[in-house]
């Protein structure tokens, strides 16, 4: 188990290093003055284009630039947004917003998105299965902002059963609708893979032996066959993340919830490129440690993977 | 005992006249011989969401092609703000934007732009995918090292976070080429991830052994050999890929850093109606169920080459 550990974290450096190159590649080794084109059309005040050129360190050569940008990332610099806090000022008070939002979707998406999958699987063909399947498929399809509008105008405007926008502070109960509409992407994943994954185990000699030995039902499905399905839904926890951290983004702006997504949101909607790219940066360090720790939880789960080479 | 048996045998074997060879030669040499395409066809052929799914998209690529035989009105030279959020006129069956644009008229003109975004970033995808997962799964070693790593860096930037960057950079240059490259940059591992398995898989076939003992050399086993049969995953997911593509090119329009809003596009057009939610919500509901209806035939399309092409599947349907 420690060798993985190790060996995952080796393979991590050079992920990490690559994936903020890449950025800062993207942004500042561009032709012409990379931080005129992170504004667009809009014209920035002298003093905010020196700081941003002292900050991005733009008079040196460009790998001497990118150093001192890793750099300061390790010492929790960050950048500082358009308004003049530091990034990591806002990261965080907005974090723990996101952090609850994320949550409660997880949350959602796992317990139902689970339990309908089992119940399909178990009952492959009958009504409630091709009906799961249908609205699974219907639900991948819909963009987001398309599931957030179309929830917001039926839940928020017409029935009136929530606030369309989330009021200060953030309240739990506000953040319900929000919630629901950044867990219905990966549900509908969430079902369908449950349900080929217990479909696949049913099947398994280990569920004919349990049966044959006498065992209920009400023992079989929750211990045999329950447990060994989740596998793959873990792991696809990692993958979710991802979707998870877009979804919110969107989610947040449309829902006005004062969290991470929402300030990038409104950098990305105003055009302020070097608060973007600073919470892009965060967001994709977030990422790869998520990913990190999901790999190891796997290998925790399933022993193949701990011993495989 | 049977007469047939000599002294010193044991066990009872089956004269050749019992069982002759032909009899058995026969059950394979009836039929056309089939293969894995083959039986795909035929197992598709007989599902309604293939055919419903392939309608569909036969409608999207005629309206992205000829948006003229569907609509009269042209997309931006009518629109009169006395319009604004009207609702359906004679001759405008789908009522009118904020800016009493003709609905209907911009759903239409909207469909190449989406599609061909669809399109462009499928076959980036499908390119680079290609080109990293063959080599890395069939050369292996440190090219292998090298090739999966990258593509690490790559799948490590969720695409549509990757793509919000480069369109922040080049937002001065934004149009349906820009978008797809910034799309497609980032979205080609999860390609590259599944064809180099399927070809460690197929690498070690007795096929390919044959080829190499016949002396065909290592590029041309990989070209001729390895990859025909190592393709069919990479179709599935490149099916989904053009869906998401879609959604992506939409998402960023949405966020206002996709096309200019001088482009016909549903996601523009979403965005554009999102303050209006609820006084005239039909004017963002209408190209989110376009929107919405592409993906879907593009999504259900790839379900049943999945379902066709991976017996595994089969069985679980």
């Amino acid at each position: 188990m420690a060798g993985y550990i190790a060996r995952r974290l080796l393979q991590a450096i050079p992920v990490l290093l690559g994936t903020t190159f890449l950025i800062y590649f993207m942004v500042f080794a561009m032709p012409g003055d990379p931080i005129v084109a992170l504004f667009g059309d809009k014209t920035p005040p002298p003093h905010v284009l020196e700081q941003l050129r002292e900050r991005y360190h733009l008079d040196q050569p460009f790998i001497v630039q990118y150093l001192l940008f890793l750099g300061g990332i390790f010492r929790g610099d960050l950048g500082t947004s358009f308004s003049g806090q530091p990034v990591s000022e806002i990261l965080l008070t907005t974090f723990p917003v996101t952090l609850r939002l994320a949550l409660m979707a997880v949350v959602i998406e796992m317990v139902a998105g689970i339990s309908i999958g089992l119940v399909s699987g178990l009952r492959k063909g009958g009504i409630f299965d091709a009906s799961a399947l249908v609205v699974s498929l219907i639900l991948i399809s819909l963009p987001i902002f398309v599931v957030a509008f179309v929830a917001q105008f039926i839940f928020g405007i017409q029935l009136g059963w929530f606030r369309t926008t989330v009021g200060p502070g953030a309240p739990t109960q506000d953040l319900i609708l929000p919630a629901i509409v950044l867990a219905s992407i990966s549900f509908a994943q969430i079902v369908r893979l449950t349900r080929s994954s217990v479909l696949e185990t049913e099947g398994q000699d280990f569920v004919r032996t349990a049966a044959s030995k006498g065992l209920s039902r009400g023992r079989i499905v929750p211990v045999h066959i329950l447990r060994n399905s989740l596998i793959p839904v873990v792991t696809y926890l990692a993958v979710d993340f991802g979707v998870l951290m877009v979804g919110a983004t969107v989610t947040e702006g449309i829902f006005n919830v004062p969290g991470v997504g929402r300030t990038l949101y409104q950098a990305i909607i105003r055009g302020e490129g070097p608060t973007v790219v600073s919470f892009v940066t965060v967001m994709v360090l977030i990422y790869l440690v998520v990913n990190l720790l999901v790999d190891l939880l796997y290998a925790v789960l399933d022993p193949r993977i701990r011993y495989a080479k | 005992m049977p007469s047939n048996t000599r002294p010193d045998q044991q066990h009872y074997v089956a004269p050749l006249e019992e069982t002759p060879l032909v009899a058995i030669d026969k059950v394979k040499a009836e039929g056309k011989p089939t293969n894995l395409w083959t039986d795909a066809w035929a197992d598709v052929r007989g599902r309604p969401m293939f055919w419903i799914s392939s309608v569909l998209i036969v409608l999207v690529v005629v309206v992205a092609l000829f948006p003229g035989l569907f609509t009269q009105v042209p997309p931006n030279n009518d629109c009169q703000l006395s319009n604004s959020n009207g609702g359906p006129a004679a001759g405008h069956p789908l009522g009118f934007t904020k800016q009493g644009c003709d609905i209907y008229s911009r759903i239409i003109h909207g469909t190449s732009t989406s599609l061909s975004v669809g399109i462009i970033v499928t076959v980036l995808v499908f390119v680079l995918g290609i080109a990293f997962g063959a080599f890395a799964g069939f050369y292996g070693g440190w090219i292998d090292s090298v090739l999966s790593r990258l593509g690490d860096i790559f799948f490590s930037i969720p695409y549509i976070l990757a793509a919000v960057v480069i369109m922040s950079v080049f937002s001065q240059y934004a149009n349906v080429w820009v978008i797809s490259l910034a799309i497609g940059i980032f979205a080609w591992p999860a390609t590259a991830r599944v064809l180099r398995a399927e070809i460690l898989r197929v690498k070690n076939a007795d096929f390919v052994m044959a080829a190499t003992a016949l002396g065909v050399s290592r590029f041309r086993i990989l070209l001729r050999h390895v990859l025909p049969n190592s393709i069919a995953p990479v179709i599935v997911i490149t099916t989904i890929s053009l869906a998401s593509a879609i959604v992506a090119e939409a998402t960023l329009s949405f966020l206002g850093v996709g096309l200019p809003s001088s482009t016909m596009s549903w996601g523009n057009d979403i965005s554009a109606a999102q303050t209006d939610l609820r006084t005239a919500p039909q004017v963002l509901i209408l190209p989110s169920i376009a929107l919405s209806v592409t993906v879907l035939s593009f999504i259900m399309l790839g379900e049943v080459v999945r379902d066709a092409l991976d017996p595994k599947a089969r069985a679980r349907r």
